[in-house]
């Protein structure tokens, strides 16, 4: 059993409750930093935690702290972003579901870290229920001295509040967040400036994941060198996993980083192995904007070793041969799934969720989510092949956010590794439209090439 | 049935004016235009959709031009710009939720329904969508209903039979 930091009173009836969380511990962390502890004194901690965002970018949160801007006179932000949108992932709206406290203790921790004094949870406007559980926590938090005016006779005052979204995967990229907060479109910003210089309303601003935040506080009671023992080399600490698609066990896992992929999806403390005795053909890793990976690539890097979970693992051998951890959205495909089909349903999804600032992204997500239809759908040419190649590739770092290369990615990879498969799809049209194309050869053992 | 009638005359109760009160007073001095996405939440709520005179009622509200209440209502998919049934089916349609099938229960929706994505029943009660990934991939397939936004997940045709049943006896 691996550690939980997180989840670990996860089954404790009532845990949603402050006095609950209360009693198994919680809170320690407001008691310890605002009691003992300078906000520097926070950050040190966490930047010693090795803590990456859990967001999906993989940034040092402690690194990000230290960048706030803290000009007289100026009020600061801390932001929480709970947009989650990322096609497979959902372990945010596990964590606030179950146990929001954690996040509310984060956000004070954090907030007196950075000297805010007012701040936001961003959650997407679908997730109501949440909203509802959040505001609910937050009141407790207030009613028992926790949040409000001079919290526990420190002198340090916060107010925390739950800002609804609209229904735009854009929203999570942290500018067009921001822009959402102000009461405008979601369209991103262009950088520089960073939010850490001109954030929420001009001001100096940090944007932090919900499971970054809620990180924190282990890392506050524990110590940021106890958290980065945890784990395998710079991938500290504990990851939420959310595991979904053909296995036996969907749903969110506390992983140790270091954990290897082929125990994370067939071992029966995690996903239980593939549905319905069917074998593995394709693991999207970590939310569907990074490259998808065939099974034998996912289980093993180029090299035969086993790749673990890890932010290194996970990148081993770049876009060749490799993925991202990204936001830990685990989509697990069997036999019987298409990957023609499926990157075809996330190009329309990206389509559909560009903001339409830049071309490149606006355009070209509707032409690769057409050509994609034309090649599902029995009209595909040998040339539509390339020509998505050649999409992607005038997406990719062509525009102000990160959403292009999100859109770029996954088709871009799906071809690199399963072109037979798309060849198979413009060849036999009419038998593409009737079966799969199957296993092929995708978890066959990788042919490693001898050292010279 | 249909409110339409409400495009000609909006006046927002005391209740939700107060209920925009405190909304406002989340942010700091002259900022109030955070408030926008909230209240729209809000009057959406109460009406089912946002017609322009409920949004012209809104910009005059926080003092801020039409435009920027139909710019911001017209980009973010959650808001509704013309009359829905009394329940929408909101049905995720991204990736992981087809892996499980989520394709075949939004055809069985519409069957069971009889009408065609976005159109409205003829009693009035029901329409239904296919909506982007819900952040809810390991419980697939999943629907939402507003305005609670109440999640029904691992769907199959007896339990989406089974909850259309008790939406009608509602």
């Amino acid at each position: 059993m691996g550690r939980k930091l997180l989840l670990e009173h996860i089954n404790v009836p009532g845990i949603n409750t402050f006095q609950v969380y209360k009693e198994k511990g919680g809170y320690r962390a407001v008691e310890k930093a605002l009691k003992t502890m300078s906000s520097d004194d926070v950050v040190e901690e966490v930047k010693k935690s090795g803590l990456r965002g859990r967001g999906g970018a993989g940034f040092p949160t402690g690194m990000k702290w230290s960048f706030l801007a803290k000009p007289e006179g100026v009020p600061r932000y801390l932001v929480c972003n709970a947009d989650e949108s990322e096609p497979g992932t959902f372990k945010d709206r596990y964590l606030m579901t179950h146990i929001p406290h954690a996040l509310i203790e984060g956000m004070i921790v954090g907030s007196y870290a950075l000297g805010a004094n007012t701040s936001y949870i961003y959650v997407r406007g679908e997730m109501m229920p949440q909203i509802r559980i959040l505001e609910k926590a937050i009141a407790e938090a207030k009613a028992a001295g926790y949040l409000g005016k001079n919290i526990l006779g420190s002198g340090y005052d916060l107010e925390i509040y739950v800002q609804p979204g609209g229904g735009a995967y854009i929203c999570g990229e942290e500018t067009a967040l921001l822009e959402s907060l102000e009461g405008k479109r979601g369209n991103p910003r262009i950088k520089p400036p960073f939010p850490a210089i001109a954030g929420l309303y001009g001001c100096p601003t940090v944007v932090n994941n919900v499971e970054s935040i809620a990180a924190t506080v282990p890392i506050v009671n524990e110590g940021g060198e106890e958290y980065a023992k945890i784990g395998i080399g710079r991938s500290t600490g504990t990851k939420l996993i959310s595991a979904s698609g053909n296995i036996n066990k969907p749903g969110v896992y506390e992983i140790e980083l270091g954990l290897s992929v082929e125990d994370f999806i067939y071992s029966d403390e995690y996903c239980g192995g593939i549905a319905n005795g069917k074998r593995l053909k394709a693991v999207v890793a970590g939310g569907s904007s990074v490259p998808i990976l065939p099974a034998n690539l996912i289980l093993n890097l180029a090299n035969g070793d086993k790749r673990l979970m890890s932010y290194e693992s996970l990148s081993e051998g770049g876009f060749a041969t490799g993925t991202m951890l990204g936001s830990g959205g685990f989509v697990v495909l069997d036999e019987d799934q298409c990957i023609v089909r499926n990157t075809w349903n996330f190009s329309r999804f990206y389509h559909h969720e560009s903001c339409g600032q830049c071309s490149p992204c606006r355009e070209g997500t509707g032409w690769m989510e057409k050509v994609l239809h034309r090649i599902e759908y029995g009209h595909g040419k040998m040339s539509d092949i390339d020509l998505l190649v050649d999409v992607s590739k005038k997406i990719e770092g062509n525009t102000i956010c990160p959403l292009g290369d999100a859109a770029a990615w996954p088709v871009a990879s799906a071809i690199r590794h399963f072109r037979d498969e798309f060849e198979w799809h413009v060849k036999e049209p009419k038998l593409a439209l009737e079966r799969n194309y199957g296993l092929a050869r995708y978890a066959d053992p990788i042919e490693i090439a001898e050292e010279a | 049935m249909l409110r339409v009638e409400e495009v000609q005359a909006v006046e927002f109760s005391s209740a939700l004016i107060s209920k925009f009160d405190e909304i406002v007073s989340r942010y700091p001095e002259g900022r109030s235009k955070s408030a926008l996405l909230p209240i729209l939440h809000e009057v959406q709520a109460v009406y089912g959709w946002l017609s322009s005179a409920a949004m012209d009622k809104v910009a005059e509200y926080l003092n801020i031009q039409p435009i920027e209440v139909y710019e911001v209502a017209t980009f973010y998919t959650m808001f509704f710009l013309k009359p829905q049934g009394k329940y929408v089916l909101e049905v995720c349609r991204t990736g992981p939720c087809c892996l499980v099938g989520a394709e075949k229960i939004m055809d069985y929706i519409g069957e069971k329904l009889g009408v065609k994505e976005g159109e409205v029943t003829a009693d009035g009660l029901f329409s239904y969508r296919g909506v982007e990934c819900l952040a809810a991939c390991g419980y697939a397939p999943v629907l939402q209903i507003g305005p609670e936004y109440t999640f029904y997940e691992n769907l199959t045709p007896e339990s989406v039979d089974q909850l259309i049943e008790d939406l009608k006896d509602k």
